[in-house]
């Protein structure tokens, strides 16, 4: 073999450009719309119009009639199998198909299977179901009420709405700083429902050979792994006869982290027919029954004691829909919301949550958000904002005078968070530097002297991340764990498999870049597979921005493994001692004699054709990491804009992000991440909303209800970057998936109440729409 | 049935097609081309935008049947002799896509902004672009490559 000639590998730190836009630049992505299998049935569900009503009887005759229609599932059909019922990963039960009532608009009623979709969405409305109307429940204070209609009156025993009750912190150190305090500043505010809504909708195609009996399952699926286990459970199908394959995706956010009876009907539905089943949701149905977001209604009150923060009580109400069906540890009733001291040293904090059963769709999950974090730092940075405004401090100084500082690391929270590292302040001068504060400040007094109205909000969040420890976070009783898998060919060239699935955030190139760091091989010469279960190791998959964190911990780790052999390989070439090797760049030399050296080409070569004896052949390993702790990535956003008194429309004029999530693997991408998180973030503040009349019908079903952001009202970015490394992640790295969408909406929505709050606005309600703000400029007498 | 006949990336096409069949599926289906999305069903986030006759039309708003002698280009008919299309380039080089189910339908739309405007500002190509949804790149980087392919 050659020895390969020095060169600089573009390892962490390099903005390699994406291997996987060669297929999606040229209209060939794979996603699981495009699988088409022979002899493929077609599914479509009837859906339930009413919110709450108890189904009388379901009349399919006709449906069955029509030409290509080949069966219609019902409820009933498949208690027969047991399965009309899953689990959730909230451990609670939820409906495959409706037996006994519907308990939202849009819930699964039936399923048609037949030879075209076409045909299949003609025949569901041939299907007759009578209901009998039931009151429906709509907010979690209607459902907590005295006399309120049981909505699960299928769990037996189950006499009122209440889902569950659940505390972090100390009550009694509380209600001491509250004592003790100068003033307490209160702030209630509610986050409404949003949806992910990734561009491409959910779906699968499932093929039961009846030969075998393997149940191959292509889907859209954030984390096959889990799906392939928890299918094994809900179907007692034997788990290796399950083949879960989770193609290219069009977006996830979330949306594809639960199991949807999308998923179960098509697979059941193969099963009894012996053809493969494809069932590819509409828009509508994405928007009104699967996972949402949010719906917490949060009571925040700080206690201030010489201008710091002694005390944080926060109550909260989560409305979590018909089902228990939240994706989140199985500990955290309401996910990690009770990292809600956020970025301030606040020595003691009481967090007490509730759940309530409405008549709306489940599947509460986080939405670019590790398990509850955004709602957390929403509460916090806008509580923050509003005490320096009843302190009469600009909210900046107080942030500052309040933050966990540098030599505080590693961190204990109030609420049982260890922060692993952070310099909050250092992420804020940025910000504040390239925002130009001080000359704001100076230019939305002389514009209030004018009549106009400007406004600056500050976000200083604190994300957790990377979940997780083993032992602590688990999902339906799966640890937190990833694996990494990695073969060097004879050639030295890799194949590294991982349990985590991208969905869009460039794991192809990411990962190979840290294979390449840690062996000097180019990024190119590594082949990234994921999401087909047969094929790669075990873990829970990609969301709460735990890919790097944990897989890229696992990739690393399994790396080291296979340099520690390689180095064994090195001295036998070398016929040196192992210790009188040293690494750089992709090679091994003795020390003191450069010259004599061996290149990782040559010992992957050598792995199969010229090992030491006694040695195991070939140069490939498998790591499993359980991360030790969490990562706390962090950043300070800064938002200005300009409100126009007249209509109440209010304008961005600039966005400064600056974030640290420890180690960038790939800036550009990293960047591409955060651009689209403040996005989303500004999405939320200013349109996106699930909402639901008193029926209980859904309002914002499409995209024409449901607002999207365009490019056009899309606001540009400005970026900044500071980097302090995660001591116990073996790259330093953090995660920084899901920050901009954490940090951002506090960010945009201080933005706003700033430009009023001189006028006594303390509060404006996401999404901050114009006709809200016209309201409070109207309220504040500044009426244009 | 009725009988239509298309061009589609310079290839002519006979086909028989429902009259209620949409374009999208038509091509999806009948003619195997994948890289046509549909995203939303109404119209709002251009995932399915395929070129007519060099202008860019959402294709689950057409029927097939009205396609009946038009000239289609789709993604798969951008990129000629193995060259990726300039606007293509420019996406990949701007970092300009994540999952890419929008990136055809931006891509082509580009296309056809650029063929009417051929150096459009930042917010002219905002504008132009307001009928395509990207939920993954926050549009700048969009905006970047929309103006690398532009010069």
């Amino acid at each position: 073999m050659a020895v390969s000639e020095d060169r600089v590998v573009r390892g962490i730190g390099h903005s390699v450009k994406r291997f996987e836009d060669g297929r999606f630049i040229r209209g060939r992505g794979n996603y699981v719309d495009d699988i088409v299998l022979p002899r493929m049935l077609h599914l479509e569900f009837l859906r339930s119009p009413l919110a709450h009503a108890r189904i009388r009887s379901i009349d399919t005759s006709a449906a069955e009639a029509v030409p290509g229609v080949v069966a219609v599932v019902t409820g009933e059909l498949l208690a027969q199998h047991s399965l009309a019922w899953m689990p959730t990963l909230s451990g609670d039960t939820q409906a495959v198909l409706a037996t006994d009532k519907v308990r939202f608009q849009g819930q699964e009623v039936a399923a048609v299977i037949a030879e075209s979709a076409y045909v299949a969405k003609d025949a569901t409305e041939l299907i007759d179901v009578d209901y009998e109307p039931l009151p429906p429940v709509t907010s979690p204070q209607q459902a907590l009420a005295e006399g309120a209609p049981v909505i699960r009156d299928d769990k037996e025993g189950k006499d009122s709405n209440h889902i569950y009750s659940w505390e972090a912190g100390d009550a009694a150190a509380t209600e001491q700083a509250f004592a003790e305090a100068d003033q307490v500043v209160e702030l209630e505010t509610f986050y409404p429902r949003c949806h992910p809504a990734p561009l491409e909708c959910c779906g699968c195609v499932a093929d039961v050979d009846p030969a075998t009996g393997k149940a191959t399952i292509y889907m859209t699926s954030q984390a096959p792994h889990a799906h392939r286990t928890l299918f094994a459970l809900v179907a007692g199908l034997p788990e290796h006869k399950i083949r879960i394959v989770s193609p290219d995706i069009g977006g996830g956010f979330g949306n594809k982290v639960p199991i949807y009876p999308g998923y179960v009907v098509a697979t059941a539905a193969s099963l009894l027919l012996g053809q493969p089943v494809k069932w590819i949701e509409d828009r509508t149905g994405n928007l009104i029954s699967t996972g949402f977001a949010r719906d917490y209604h949060m009571r925040g009150e700080l206690a201030v004691k010489d201008g710091r923060m002694t005390g944080l009580r926060v109550n909260m109400l989560s409305d979590n829909g018909a089902f228990f069906a939240d994706a989140q540890p199985t500990r955290c009733k309401a996910g990690l919301f009770h990292i809600v001291t956020g970025s301030y040293d606040i020595p003691a904090a009481h967090v007490q949550t509730e759940g309530a059963y409405t008549n709306k769709a489940p599947g509460g999950v986080a939405y670019r958000c590790s398990f509850r974090v955004t709602e957390a730092s929403y509460l916090i940075e806008r509580l923050v904002q509003t005490a320096a405004y009843e302190l009469g401090e600009d909210p900046v100084e107080f942030r500052r005078r309040n933050f966990v500082r540098p030599d505080q690391f590693p961190y204990k929270s109030a609420t049982g968070f260890t922060y692993d590292s952070g310099d909050y302040e250092g992420a804020l001068d940025l910000a504040l530097e390239k925002l130009g504060y001080a000359d704001l400040r100076r230019e939305q007094a002389e514009a209030r002297e004018r009549g106009e109205l400007i406004g600056i909000g500050v976000a200083t969040f604190t994300e957790v991340v990377g979940a997780g420890h083993g032992a602590e976070y688990d999902i339906a009783g799966l640890r937190m764990n990833d694996g990494a898998e990695l073969r060097i060919h004879p050639t030295g060239k890799a194949v590294l498999k991982l349990s985590v699935k991208s969905q869009g955030q460039g794991h192809e190139t990411t990962f190979a870049q840290i294979v390449a760091e840690e062996l000097g091989l180019q990024p190119e010469d590594v082949e990234v597979q994921e999401g087909d279960t047969d094929h790669t190791p075990y873990g829970l998959g990609t969301y709460a921005s735990r890919s790097t964190p944990v897989s890229g911990a696992a990739t690393s780790m399994v790396a080291r493994k296979i340099r520690k052999k390689a180095q064994k390989i090195a001295a036998h070439l070398l016929e040196a001692s192992e210790d009188d090797l040293e690494w750089s760049s992709g090679r091994f030399s003795v020390k003191g004699a450069p010259e004599k050296s061996t290149t990782i080409q040559d010992i992957a070569f050598a792995a199969y054709t010229n090992i030491p004896e006694g040695m195991e052949g070939g140069l490939e390993g498998v790591h499993y990491y359980d991360p030790p702790n969490m990562t706390y990535p962090f950043g300070a956003y800064a938002v200005v804009v300009e409100i126009d008194r007249g209509t109440g429309q209010w304008k961005v004029r600039k966005v400064v992000a600056v974030d640290d999530c420890g180690v960038r693997i790939n800036p550009m991408i990293v960047e591409g991440q955060i651009m689209g998180g403040l996005t989303e973030g500004f999405a939320i503040a200013a349109m996106e909303l699930i909402d639901f009349d008193e029926d209980g019908n859904c309002i914002g079903a499409n995209l024409m209800d449901y607002l999207i952001p365009t490019s056009w009202e899309t606001p540009a970015f400005d970026l900044g970057m500071t980097e302090t490394p995660s001591p116990h992640h073996p790259l330093g790295a953090k995660g920084v998936g899901e920050s901009a969408t954490v940090g951002a909406p506090a960010a945009f929505v201080n933005a706003v109440v700033d430009a009023l709050a001189h006028a006594g606005v303390r509060n404006l309600e996401m999404p901050v729409t114009p006709d809200k703000v016209w309201v409070a400029l109207q309220e504040a007498g500044l009426g244009g | 049935m009725r009988r239509i006949s298309v061009t589609v990336n310079g290839e002519r096409h006979e086909a028989e097609v429902e009259p209620r069949q949409l374009l999208v599926y038509f091509l999806r289906e009948e003619l195997g081309l994948t890289g046509t999305v549909v995203g939303c069903d109404t119209s709002s986030c251009g995932s399915c935008t395929v070129l007519l006759g060099g202008e860019s039309v959402k294709s689950c708003t057409l029927l097939a049947v009205q396609a009946d002698g038009a000239d289609i280009t789709t993604i798969e008919g951008l990129a000629r002799d193995g060259e990726l299309h300039p606007v293509q380039q420019a996406f990949h080089e701007e970092h300009g896509l994540q999952c890419g189910f929008c990136t055809p339908g931006m891509v082509l739309a580009t296309v056809s902004l650029l063929a009417e405007s051929p150096s459009p500002s930042d917010g002219e190509i905002r504008l132009a672009l307001e009928g395509n949804l990207c939920r993954c790149t926050g549009y700048q980087n969009i905006v970047k490559a929309v103006k690398a392919a532009a010069v």
